[in-house]
């Protein structure tokens, strides 16, 4: 349905902007109804860049992204707010989201009056009223109160029922629990789930390999905005294939097992480079297929490792 | 008994009347001993940490006492607190990464503040090397400014920094939080390889991630709306915990393994009281499913075994 074909960007840096930096490098995802696509990297590997360009809020320097064979780049007026209409995003700091001099269901009119002004009174507030309780939440409780009045968790699944109010298909969620408490945010990542099981693709963008593992059915490993790694997510957690997977397995802290023995879960010496031993290069493609829906890039992608086949 | 805290009760004056957010707070800390703190936003561990070290103007301390190596300290007043920080008590301040002063390198910050303590730069900057290398920074990174080095590298010098007298406690606050993590491991080993090398005698690491402590730490306390709710020796409260506090919010972690299609996680519902006026009893009462009659009354926080002390009148 929403397609990323190569998609590549550059920022102009430097002073007079003599300099080029690649934030995003040929990166390919496609996105499925009721499927979810966590998008992992740390700092700088060019994970909110991407949900940036799927939102066209930046645009694309290279390739192409596109929605039921539109490509976005190209839509404009009427057939953008379309796009708007099936595509929505919510981000990391629900605070930031809010204008704190209005009420926080000022983001429902908003909405009314942008996407819905022929609906009548009654009938709004039905689907405002449903779309809460959708995201578990009880209209009196969060209706006519003020940002300050809600707990973040609170506000996020607002963000998320105004993003349902559209009638999306597709919901870019970037770090949305990250500033949640650790009791609240298993039951937004639930959420997401019932979401997706209702048919809507979810590209969830994260650093947190353990929220990426429980709710994903697809894994994108980012490094310095290229893929390293990307297949289903059983596979990918697994049976890392590349370096940079698993040094980011072996830092996140677990419960119940301590560094020292992942480490040594993990210490078996990385085969060989999937991508070389296929003869990768000629075609031209940066991912190969190591076994079925699970693809690994050269063990050199990203800096720092070698690649002993290539 | 390296720090021992006795019934502290520190109180946040707002206009509409004291927040108690530290209310009747007693543990003690052993010597060596790497405590974690966790528990969630507005459940009073900053607050801990900060009033074992300084109170700011908003802060009142409303009673309980703090004795360090059989000294009191005088937390409630500000200037006699002077002779006691930095040497005796240390803090790695939340965002002190983001705190560096932009328009000095980092050398000079140091001797600023060794001679603000009246101890000359140039006998301690063998030992400031020596230290630097540990956590893996070259002593170039004295001759730069903060805005040259990245998250890891300048949490790493704060932590060099804090560290530098040889504090008996160090108050390490939310230090990994905004780190990559593969950085936030080197930054966590680097603090327990300074126990080890004996820079600090006990480190007290308040963090909202119970994984990552349990990485570290030799124990574990769990604060809940200002009150302690259970501490243990960090393998037992997350394979057994005892709180039913502890219970949900430990089952509630998604670990790397657990899968939403298998094992549906569940948090738990409410939210925690307001501090303004907090309910009498046990604080959790709303959000607890074992909660019962006794509850209206405060559970006291006792040793039900060897290290593992728990506020709950279900358990012991």
């Amino acid at each position: 349905m929403l397609r990323l074909d190569g998609v590549s960007k550059t920022y102009r840096a430097g002073a007079f902007g003599g300099r080029h930096l690649t934030a995003v490098r040929d990166v390919s995802i496609e996105l499925r109804p009721g499927e979810m696509v966590s998008l992992i990297g740390e700092s700088g590997s060019g994970k909110t860049t991407i949900g940036r360009m799927v939102l066209r809020l930046t645009s694309v320097s290279g390739g192409a992204i596109t929605f039921d064979g539109d490509d976005i780049s190209t839509l404009e007026g009427r057939r953008l707010k379309e796009y708007r209409r099936c595509v929505q995003g919510v981000f990391q700091d629900p605070f930031s989201s809010y204008n704190p001099v209005f009420k926080a269901d000022r983001v429902f009119s908003m909405l009314r009056t942008n996407f819905f002004p022929g609906v009548p009174d009654a009938e709004w507030r039905h689907r405002v009223e449903d779309a809460l309780i959708s995201v578990r939440l009880h209209p009196d409780a969060v209706l006519n109160r003020y940002p300050h009045q809600l707990s973040g968790g609170q506000l996020q699944r607002l963000l998320i029922a105004r993003a349902l109010l559209l009638d999306i298909k597709v919901l870019v969620a970037d770090e949305i629990i990250s500033m949640l408490d650790a009791s609240t945010r298993i039951d937004v990542l639930n959420l997401l789930g019932d979401l997706k099981d209702r048919g809507l693709a979810i590209l969830f963008i994260t650093h947190d390999l353990a929220l990426g593992n429980y709710i994903s059915d697809q894994t994108v490993i980012l490094r310095r905005g290229q893929i390293v790694e990307s297949g289903v997510t059983e596979r990918v957690f697994t049976n890392p294939l590349h370096p940079y997977t698993r040094q980011l397995l072996t830092s996140v802290p677990q419960l119940h097992r301590n560094w020292s023995d992942i480490d040594t879960a993990l210490a078996v010496a990385p085969g060989r480079c999937a991508y070389h031993t296929q003869g990768g290069p000629t075609d031209g493609r940066q991912l190969a297929e190591a076994e079925p829906d699970h693809l690994v890039a050269c063990l050199a992608t990203g800096g720092n490792t070698s690649c002993p086949d290539g | 008994m390296s720090l021992t805290v006795t019934g502290l009760k520190v109180y946040y004056r707002t206009l509409r009347g004291d927040v108690k957010a530290l209310d009747d707070v007693t543990f003690s800390l052993a010597d060596g001993e790497i405590m974690g703190l966790a528990g969630e936003s507005g459940c009073g561990k900053t607050t801990l940490g900060k009033s074992l070290i300084r109170l700011d103007g908003r802060m009142r301390h409303a009673g309980g006492s703090v004795e360090l190596n059989g000294v009191e300290l005088p937390i409630g007043e500000d200037a006699r607190m002077t002779e006691f920080r930095y040497g005796d008590v240390s803090l790695i301040p939340q965002y002190g990464m983001s705190a560096l002063n932009p328009t000095r390198k980092i050398g000079r910050m140091i001797r600023e503040l060794l001679e603000s303590r009246g101890i000359r730069y140039a006998t301690i900057r063998p030992e400031l090397e020596h230290r630097l290398a540990l956590v893996g920074l070259d002593d170039g990174v004295l001759d730069r400014y903060p805005m040259e080095l990245s998250g890891g590298m300048k949490q790493r010098a704060v932590m060099v920094i804090s560290t530098l007298l040889n504090p008996s406690l160090l108050i390490a606050d939310e230090i990994t939080s905004a780190l990559d993590v593969s950085t936030q491991r080197a930054v966590a080993e680097a603090l327990v390889g300074f126990r080890d090398h004996g820079f600090v005698d006990s480190m007290i690491v308040i963090t909202h991630d119970v994984s990552l402590v349990y990485q570290i730490a030799d124990t574990i306390m769990v604060m809940y709306a200002g009150k302690l709710a259970e501490k243990a020796p960090a393998e037992v409260l997350v394979s057994s915990p005892r709180h039913p506090y502890t219970q949900q919010l430990i089952s509630a972690l998604p670990e790397v393994g657990v899968r939403y299609q298998g094992k549906r996680l569940s948090g738990i519902p409410g939210s925690p009281p307001t501090l303004l006026d907090p309910p009498a009893g046990c604080r959790f009462r709303d959000r607890c499913p074992l909660a019962f009659d006794r509850c209206v009354e405060e559970p006291p926080f006792v040793e039900t075994e060897a290290g593992h002390f728990v506020a709950c009148w279900k358990v012991g």
